[in-house]
């Protein structure tokens, strides 16, 4: 309870500076949060909603995709060290590619839809996804594994009692910090070749130099990101108890 | 009853020995107790044994069938006592169960009574790492004793603890040991220690990893073995001993 009100009171901070600034600067470029408030409640439902459903699916595939990619072969990496031998260098080698300087390719393949979108997420968050879930395979010792072999234990067991949640904390903090850097993708992705989404919401309204308009775009993308955030954090709160005792 | 025919484990790219042509019978409802000085092989024997290490020459046989850890309930406590840092006590007591399948309606109230026994009531929803080295071993023995396994097998389970906690231990073993009479072996490196738990006492020396002596141990489970003249003998015998494998 105490995290909560300490998180609140950080958000009534920053909006009290951003509604300080905007009082001093007195400029349409920066409106004042109330102001925004207002146009977003006002707009919600009519504009703002589709566009931030548009966002939130791309997201949410996205993210899925490399979940059920990443997770099983991030796990055969690190359980099985000659496979490892094989996929190691080509992830290591496609790692450092910036993914968005791929947008063009894919957008050229896979024309301006949503496929070449949710690819960029996918591709953001799936690197990140195997090398942790390899790396937290590879770091359990081996007698952890002692009592499940001597037991007779099947892989599904070995999976269920060990391997999962020996993976679990790092596997989500790979996705926190993956996440952070997939909606500024997203964000720019739907620059392009799109009508609906937050990004085409936030340049269009620029465009439009609309900067109300801009302002509740920016705000729902952060609250966006935020919730994502909170419940990643409340998915790890409850799956690595273990982690916070002794 | 647990046999091992003429086994051999070696280690690793250079095929480092680590034991050569041990036999060795366990009879059924007894403990045998391994002991020897460090490097002897006897933590190689017992995880040959638990089915960890693959034999490069020979067999273990238990009631006369080669031993598979799927098809016997095997209890193994390792040195570290095995238990899964993200279960909590009560998860971690039932993993044999668990994984055995043999969950029914009357495990529930075992594992109370067994946790009861064991001084664990009350904790079981923490954590092994919320847990003193004693408590993470009497939730290790909880396991062990609510599988009801065929074998048991204790990698020097009482070492880490205080000279006091090892004692309570040891007597809390022996009790519910007593209740199933499980086949045991057990590795240890104090002379007090086998003395107290081995019906029988078999010396290991190094270089390579062999046996060289079997001592049948008339003082098992004495009430006071401090204060048995025959405990004196006995352990002064096989101190000699240990010294000897180490000499020669």
């Amino acid at each position: 309870m105490k995290k909560i009100w300490s998180y609140l009171a950080g958000g009534i901070f920053f909006t009290l500076l951003w509604w300080g600034v905007s009082l001093v600067l007195s400029l349409p470029i920066v409106p004042s949060p109330w102001e925004v408030v207002a146009r977003l409640l006002q707009t919600f439902t009519e504009t703002v909603a589709i566009h931030g459903f548009y966002s939130l699916w791309r997201i949410m595939v996205g993210l899925l995709l490399a979940i059920l990619l990443g997770f099983p072969l991030g796990l055969s990496m690190g359980y099985y060290p000659s496979l490892d031998r094989y996929l190691a260098p080509l992830v290591y080698l496609t790692y450092p590619v910036p993914k968005i300087a791929l947008l063009p390719i894919f957008m050229l393949l896979g024309g301006v839809g949503e496929a070449p979108k949710i690819i960029m997420i996918f591709l953001i968050v799936v690197f990140q996804v195997i090398i942790a879930v390899r790396d937290s395979i590879r770091a359990i010792p081996a007698e952890t594994y002692y009592p499940l072999f001597s037991l007779g234990a099947s892989f599904r067991h070995l999976f269920s009692e060990v391997l999962w949640p020996a993976s679990l904390p790092k596997f989500i903090t790979a996705l926190r910090v993956a996440l952070a850097t997939a909606i500024s993708v997203l964000f720019f992705t739907e620059t392009f070749g799109t009508q609906y989404g937050m990004g085409y919401f936030i340049m269009d309204a620029w465009l439009r130099v609309n900067y109300l308009d801009m302002y509740v775009g920016i705000m729902v993308l952060s609250l966006m990101g935020l919730a994502l955030f909170s419940l990643l954090d409340a998915i790890e709160y409850r799956a690595t108890r273990w982690q916070r005792k002794g | 009853m647990i046999e091992v025919k003429n086994l051999s484990v070696r280690y690793g790219e250079e095929k480092f020995v680590a034991l050569t042509g041990v036999n060795l019978t366990v009879p059924t409802g007894t403990v045998c107790v391994l002991i020897g000085p460090s490097g002897c092989g006897k933590s190689s024997l017992l995880r040959a044994v638990a089915g960890l290490q693959s034999a490069a020459g020979g067999e273990v046989l238990v009631d006369g069938l080669p031993l598979k850890p799927t098809e016997k309930k095997i209890g193994f406590m390792p040195q570290n006592y095995g238990l899964l840092p993200w279960r909590t006590v009560r998860d971690n007591a039932l993993l044999g169960c668990r994984i055995k399948g043999t969950i029914d309606s009357g495990t529930e109230a075992r594992l109370a009574r067994l946790l009861a026994v064991l001084g664990l009531k009350g904790m079981e929803d923490r954590y092994p790492g919320e847990l003193s080295g004693g408590q993470q071993q009497r939730v290790s023995l909880a396991r062990i004793f609510l599988m009801e396994p065929d074998i048991l097998l204790m990698d020097e389970p009482f070492s880490a603890l205080d000279t006091i906690t090892r004692e309570d231990m040891q007597e809390v073993f022996l009790s519910l040991w007593r209740k199933q009479a499980v086949t045991t072996l057990l590795v240890t490196h104090y002379v007090e220690e086998a003395l107290y738990l081995g019906n029988k006492i078999v010396l290991m020396a190094s270089h390579p990893g062999r046996v060289t002596d079997v001592m049948e141990n008339p003082l098992f489970g004495a009430t006071d073995l401090r204060s048995d003249p025959a405990y004196f003998a006995l352990a002064g015998e096989l101190r000699r001993k240990i010294k000897e494998t180490r000499g020669a």
